[in-house]
């Protein structure tokens, strides 16, 4: 088993903490991860990403040239990095910011208004984890308790009331495939 | 033992406080700067002393002062800031003090960019200052060797009484993965019986020191430092062959290119081509002796850096004429993708 996912979006959607969350659950999980950020002169509002690999084995290259999902949160993140994805691959797609489906139909694209569900939670910065359950609740890479223990993980402790909002999109995200 | 996610910046910090490095001196760079933001964090609360310099002139001279004074002391920086560092590193060989000194490398020359680069190996391997010194250097190749090469990095400095540098990238510094931070015997290390702490009863006082005006007593000093580099040379030059047992070709890779390197090799195992990685932990001492064990089979090695050609110099050398040797590098910042080099394996073997 290895998956190789980018995700993207702008600064200050929250990018580095969704793959930071998805590599620690997949090492509670007991599997080989690594987690690379872009990082470059630009701060919030500007383009983020980070590649995480998951692997049963020693990783190669932490690099990913084709990943087998794209979590795109802005359109120019859709138009950057589908091209790359792997024939047979997944593209989660935050629908509130992107108005376009990619031109390819080798793959399988999941349109999900991930910043309208954060914003009817209460809190649009939880965007991030509506995608995240979106991506666990499609491929199964983890495991929700998994990934909830790991947000708590990453939430300082001044931060802990966040924990039951973050939770709650997490769910949705997992009840917007499976349902 | 608990495995924790880390940024290697962040890694190699935590290694270095576990390892007993009581002082710190640096001056901010990206893409580096997460390890003196920890250690300013950190060292205050540990015991340690941490000073931001007022450059990196200052922080390597501070080296000086520390590693005179007989602690483990540590810098960091990135590409332009160790070239500035470069006076204080052949003065630290000249009068063989221990220290680490760490660089996570960007694209150059000059100011360059903040993105991934390998393109200081000649100044690392060949001494980006002057005189007939060398400095033992570490290419760790993922988070975890980095922080066990950080370990192994102030117990070889203290060993040999002189600088051992560890040679990092952006990627590197920047990437998370897990880690374990080993509980390790202390290894039995040489008394600091030169240090400058004061002559505790003895009639003659230390002094630390690179002069010596009388030609005759420092090419005396030289012939002793070029006597130590061969112990270093003979005893711990190291390397890590992966895929090398039934392999006819070779990739030649170290740090971060590695890992891409390997991810190349898989690809070409798959499609049945045998080629085997050969990734050196040592940059100086060059781990020679890989290549020894690989002729007798090798029908050609391609050397991948991220640079225009710096390392396959040593590899050439390493080859001595015995077989072709080829290059492939990106520069400048640019990262190249396994199937780049995937595709210079294929050439490869075409052209052999």
């Amino acid at each position: 088993m290895k998956m190789e996912i980018i995700m993207a979006g702008f600064g200050g959607q929250g990018i580095m903490l969704m793959g930071e969350i998805l590599a620690h659950s997949a090492m509670l999980e007991g599997r080989e991860v690594s987690w690379i950020p872009s990082y470059g002169p630009e701060m919030r509002g500007g383009t983020a990403n980070c590649m995480v690999v998951i692997s049963d084995k020693r990783i190669p290259s932490p690099i990913i040239s084709s990943p087998d999902v794209l979590v795109a949160m802005n359109k120019p993140s859709m138009e950057k990095f589908t091209p790359m994805v792997k024939s047979g691959g997944i593209v989660i797609l935050n629908k509130a910011l992107i108005d376009e489906r990619p031109a390819r139909d080798d793959i399988k694209v999941i349109e999900v208004d991930a910043t309208g569900i954060a914003d009817e939670l209460g809190n649009m910065r939880v965007a991030n984890m509506v995608a995240l359950g979106v991506l666990i609740g499609e491929t199964g890479i983890v495991k929700p308790e998994t990934v909830i223990k790991s947000i708590d993980y990453f939430l300082p402790a001044h931060r802990k009331n966040m924990m039951e909002i973050n939770e709650k999109a997490l769910k949705r995200g997992i009840a917007e495939v499976q349902k | 033992m608990e495995k924790v996610l880390m940024k290697g910046n962040e890694a190699l910090a935590e290694a270095a406080i576990r390892a007993g490095c009581k002082c710190f001196f640096g001056y901010p760079i990206t893409p580096q700067s997460e390890l003196p933001a920890y250690l300013a964090r950190e060292m205050p609360k540990r015991g340690g002393v941490f000073l931001q310099a007022e450059s990196e002139v200052a922080a390597i001279n501070m080296v000086y002062g520390a590693a005179g004074a007989g602690v483990r002391v540590m810098t960091s920086s990135s590409s332009p800031g160790i070239s500035l560092k470069q006076e204080g590193i052949s003065y630290l060989c000249g009068a063989e003090l221990p220290c680490v000194i760490v660089n996570i490398m960007r694209g150059g020359p000059g100011l360059g960019d903040i993105q991934p680069a390998q393109s200081d190996y000649f100044q690392a391997t060949r001494g980006g200052g002057h005189g007939d010194y060398r400095t033992i250097v570490l290419a760790p190749s993922s988070v975890q060797e980095l922080v066990d090469l950080v370990y192994d990095a102030f117990d070889l400095a203290d060993m040999y009484r002189n600088p051992v540098l560890i040679l990092g990238d952006g990627i590197l510094g920047q990437m998370m993965e897990p880690v374990v931070f080993k509980e390790r015997p202390a290894r039995q290390l040489p008394p600091k019986d030169w240090a400058t702490t004061g002559k505790m009863g003895r009639q003659k006082p230390n002094v630390i020191n690179s002069l010596y005006l009388d030609p005759v007593k420092l090419e005396e000093h030289n012939l002793k430092l070029f006597k130590k580099y061969q112990e270093i040379e003979a005893k711990e030059a190291r390397y890590e062959i992966l895929n090398g047992d039934d392999a006819e070709y070779f990739v030649i890779a170290y740090g971060i290119c590695a890992r891409i390197a390997h991810a190349a090799v898989e690809m070409a195992r798959e499609e049945g081509i045998k080629v085997g990685l050969i990734r050196p932990i040592t940059l100086w001492p060059y781990p020679k002796k890989a290549f020894e064990e690989v002729l007798p089979k090798a029908k050609a090695f391609l050397t991948v850096e991220l640079s225009l050609g710096q390392m396959v110099e040593d590899v050439k050398l390493s080859v001595e004429g015995r077989a072709p040797v080829y290059f492939y590098g990106r520069t400048g910042g640019m990262v190249p993708t396994a199937e780049e080099i995937f595709e210079e394996i294929k050439k490869m073997r075409g052209l052999s």
